[in-house]
């Protein structure tokens, strides 16, 4: 009985699926497929050899600072980086001292709350804060922006394919649409308020061109700020943004390995000791 | 199962005819227990991050030292405000306080302490206090203006009755100790850096 | 039970003498995974990975314990709570991802743990209530890393809550009740999150305890091995402990090298970028897809494309998103039938010379639905998705009960130490092979 429901069932889903196929078959081949813009002309993110890249790799401090004042002097202005405090700053190699100025400085104030009046009030940054969001809410944002909220960048690394890749593609990515890409589909041309970047999904994104020109930021230690120099730096950071415990990590995994290769031999030996009369000979 | 040696703890150790000698006994023995220690050792090693991440977690302990801004607290008034999530009473003495206090320093007390003791050299008239009563943790009153300051002019527990003088020393009711008073420094003459 | 010759659990002691009389809990695992458990001495590597099932439980139900000590479930501050876990709680990175990649080397170990019980065919008689148990674990894990999922509040936690809800309101008149009542809402919401966060919370500790059944099961006919023959004397079997739980150590050390690796050098390697997005209720992903453990399933679901309806009129008797919905469940319902579909009485698939291709097959068909699980919606992945599907039901359904009726198996060993030993030891060597009898 078991047998032969099963059988009536398996030959109903296979016949379903078959058909299923044969429909789907007829059609692909009857109907004209149609390339999209984003599928022919989306590139894929170059590939940068990172200093934090790598089993063995390890975050360049220098770079990561410069990182960070391009964050706080390009990027802050529309993006938050709501689950990095000042006091993280630490691990770029500021000391105490350092971090307060830096979060006193901060272009963006702390909102609180006025103690008299109970109204909205703001606040020099403290080390212990997190980083002020640029808006105060999503509506705020999406008014401010052309109707797209700028994402917040604590994680951005890791929220897209390609990671700190892909940031410096689309940073170094800006351009005029090709005359090919036109040609063949003209509503891939960028409407109002929309920019070219062959790096970003659909071809066309929200965001202007933020790192224009050499020297828009000024680094602290003399390394000359390219566009190219910036956006790199500036996605190395953000490597780190999005996984500050990245080094503590990778030296944890090296000394638990080490260890567990010496236990695993130590297991084998002690394995084959004990089956030592129980195998055939 | 006859070339097996069951030992008397439960561990097995083959063995067969031509190397069951005692140093070979032994050399075997030892790779049991070489593997059973590194696995012990494993296992102690994996109990610590499971332990370690019960204590305060590092935005805690950001937390662990404030700064406050004292210049609007005028002599005769004191203020609440909160450090690692306590309350903590930051007065500013007036000199008759002071000198009510001074006054008292040789009185017998439970827990002997005198102003100086409890307050910065040169900047006595800062009284900086937890405040949690020592007895089973309330918060005294006295701090705000108009709360009762108790028999000795300082705070007065509500729970079980315990009266502070304006050191904040316990002077009567069950609390054991005076207000706990915490490692605090001036920055500035006007900031205070509480733990 | 157990067999005659099992050795008897002797307390040693003055403390487990009086223990043994009043609570015999060392006795009890003396005999289940101690030496007073006679095990076929041929088992292979394969068999290593029950125990290693058994560890990633233990390991998922530790880390969870403390990713719940920094976890809020309100979806305002859920995934807010994540990472300030991974970046402030002293090892949290070391907790989220170790209960992260471990909800996968769970999966990855109880594939093969049942890829093992499928070629040995560890199912058959008298082994059917294992299986069914097993089953039974399987789909309690299911739910269980599904709403553990949901949980970080990501796109993908959202967006999968959303879609793995919506199958229910594919069943006709009750469905979209149905979905809302699962839901506590219209959509994922507080009410979901909270739900999950407490049923994910449960759900381990009752996998433990079918884990126990599964166990007590098995202990009664014992163990099967590699040849499929059953132990016939003393000769055949080892004690547990020290032969299996020394192969087990040794097996547990290789693994958790891989574990400890991808934990501490590519712990996002199994994930979505988009679950590092936090959920937003009005912007869905390029495409949803779920974990990779569930794959071969939504490949099998999203595989059917047309309603089933009478020919050449509108009227559609079954539409395609509940015939979808029916197959994936019905993927893994028919696992349950398995035992009585197919009647080889040869169990081991070393001896099944036609079978072994198609389990072969099988593999191959399964790699290749998780691969199209995870491709987007369109062709000629959704083409390839159909045929892969009906190779499943027709494995199951129709070529294994085709299979066991007419396949010739090889001869078997007329014992496990005879397969151990090979053929110049013992004096039944000349002895001819053993003809397999019908199981029934």
């Amino acid at each position: 009985m078991i047998r032969l429901i099963s059988t009536l069932v398996g030959i109903f889903f296979v016949g379903m699926l078959l058909f299923s196929f044969g429909t789907g078959a007829v059609t692909y081949l009857t109907t004209e497929q149609v390339e999209t813009a984003e599928h022919k002309y989306h590139k894929k993110p170059e590939a940068y050899a990172f200093a934090s890249d790598g089993a063995l790799g390890q975050f360049d401090e220098q770079q990561l600072q410069r990182g960070l004042k391009v964050y706080q002097e390009v990027c802050a202005a529309c993006h938050s980086m709501k689950y990095l405090s000042f006091r993280n700053f630490a691990a770029l190699g500021y000391d105490e001292d350092q971090i307060k100025n830096l979060a006193a400085n901060w272009p963006i104030p702390q909102p609180t709350v006025n103690k008299d009046t109970g109204e909205t009030d703001t606040r020099p940054n403290l080390p212990a804060d997190t980083l002020p969001t640029p808006f105060p809410n999503e509506v705020a944002a999406r008014a401010a922006n052309n109707n797209a909220v700028p994402p917040d960048l604590s994680l951005m690394t890791k929220a897209r394919p390609g990671g700190a890749n892909y940031v410096r593609s689309l940073l170094l990515g800006y351009q005029e649409p090709s005359a090919e890409l036109l040609a063949e589909f003209p509503d891939a041309a960028p409407g109002e308020g929309l920019h070219h970047n062959p790096w970003f999904p659909n071809l066309n994104l929200a965001m202007a061109q933020p790192l224009v020109i050499p020297d828009q930021v000024t680094y602290d230690d003399g390394t000359e700020a390219s566009v190219e120099q910036m956006a790199t730096d500036v996605a190395a950071f953000l490597i780190w943004t999005a996984e500050p415990k990245l080094e503590e990590r990778r030296q944890t995994g090296w000394a638990v390995l080490a260890f567990l290769l010496i236990a695993a031999v130590l297991a084998f030996l002690s394995y084959k000791q004990i089956w030592a009369d129980k195998k055939k000979g | 199962m006859t070339d097996q040696i069951v030992k008397d703890n439960g561990d097995v150790a083959s063995g067969d005819n031509t190397e069951n000698t005692e140093d070979g006994v032994r050399r075997r023995d030892f790779i049991h227990i070489a593997a059973l220690s590194v696995a012990g050792v494993g296992a102690a090693a994996t109990v610590y991050p499971l332990v370690s991440q019960m204590a305060p977690s590092a935005d805690v302990l950001a937390l662990a030292s404030v700064e406050i801004d004292v210049s609007a607290i005028t002599p005769g008034q004191a203020i609440k405000t909160t450090w690692r999530k306590r309350p903590v009473f930051i007065r500013n003495l007036t000199a008759n306080e002071i000198a009510e206090a001074k006054k008292d320093d040789t009185q017998e007390m439970r827990d002997p302490q005198t102003l100086a003791d409890r307050t910065v050299d040169g900047k006595e008239n800062w009284l900086v206090t937890l405040g949690v009563c020592t007895h089973l943790g309330c918060i005294p009153l006295g701090a705000a203006a108009g709360e009762v300051k108790g028999e000795f002019d300082g705070y007065f527990c509500p729970c079980h009755g315990s009266h502070y003088d304006v050191a904040g020393r316990i002077r009567k009711g069950p609390a054991p100790s005076n207000l706990e008073v915490p490692e605090f420094s001036f920055l500035s003459d006007t900031v205070i850096k509480i733990g | 039970m157990s067999f005659p010759w099992a050795k008897e659990y002797q307390p040693k002691t003055e403390f487990t003498r009086w223990m043994d009389q009043r609570l015999p809990l060392p006795r009890m695992v003396y005999n289940a995974v101690g030496a007073g458990y006679p095990v076929p001495r041929n088992l292979n590597y394969f068999w290593n990975f029950g125990v290693l099932a058994g560890f990633f439980l233990v390991v998922q139900i530790v880390t969870g314990i403390v990713m719940a000590m920094h976890y809020a479930a309100n979806v305002d501050v859920a995934f807010a709570s994540i990472e300030h876990t991974v970046r402030d709680v002293n090892y949290g990175w070391l907790m989220r991802y170790a209960h992260a990649n471990g909800a996968s080397f769970f999966f990855i170990v109880v594939y093969i743990h049942m890829g093992r019980g499928l070629y040995f065919s560890s199912y058959k008689a008298p082994r059917e209530m294992i299986w069914l148990l097993g089953l039974v674990i399987f789909l309690l894990m299911m739910a269980t890393a599904f709403m553990g999922y949901v949980l970080p509040w990501g796109q993908m936690s959202f967006w999968g809550a959303q879609v793995i809800t919506g199958l229910f309101s594919a069943i006709p008149l009750v469905g979209e009740t149905l979905q809302q009542w699962l839901l506590g809402g219209f959509a994922p919401d507080n009410a979901a999150l909270n739900r999950f966060f407490s049923l994910h919370y449960l759900l381990p500790f009752v996998i433990a305890g079918v884990i126990i059944l599964h166990i007590w099961a098995l202990h009664i006919p014992g163990s099967s091995n590699p040849t499929g023959v059953e132990v016939k004397s003393e000769s055949d079997t080892v004690p547990f402990h020290p032969y299996y739980t020394s192969k087990d150590g040794f097996g547990l050390a290789v693994v958790l090298i891989i574990f400890a690796a991808v934990i501490t050098f590519a712990p996002n390697a199994l994930g979505h970028p988009d679950n590092y997005i936090e959920a937003n209720p009005l912007s869905t992903p390029a495409h949803i897809v779920p974990e990779w453990y569930f794959l071969p399933f939504y490949a099998i679901l999203r595989a059917f494309t047309v309603d089933l309806g009478i020919p050449f009129t509108d009227i559609v008797i079954i539409p395609a998103k509940l015939l979808g919905v029916l197959a994936m469940f019905g993927s893994i319902i028919l696992l349950f039938f398995l035992p009585w579909l197919d009647r080889s009485p040869v169990r081991s698939g070393n001896y099944r010379p036609v079978f072994k291709i198609f389990f072969w097959v099988l593999v191959a068909d399964m790699v290749l639905l998780t691969f199209l699980g995870g491709a987007p919606a369109e062709e000629p992945f959704v083409m390839l998705s159909q045929l892969a599907s009906a190779y499943y039901f027709a494995h199951f359904l129709l070529i294994l009960p085709l299979i066991s009726a007419m396949e010739t198996p090889k001869p078997l060993p007329n014992s496990i130490t005879e397969a151990v030993l090979g053929k110049k030891s013992g004096d039944e060597a000349s002895a001819p092979g053993y003809v397999p009898q019908p199981a029934e």
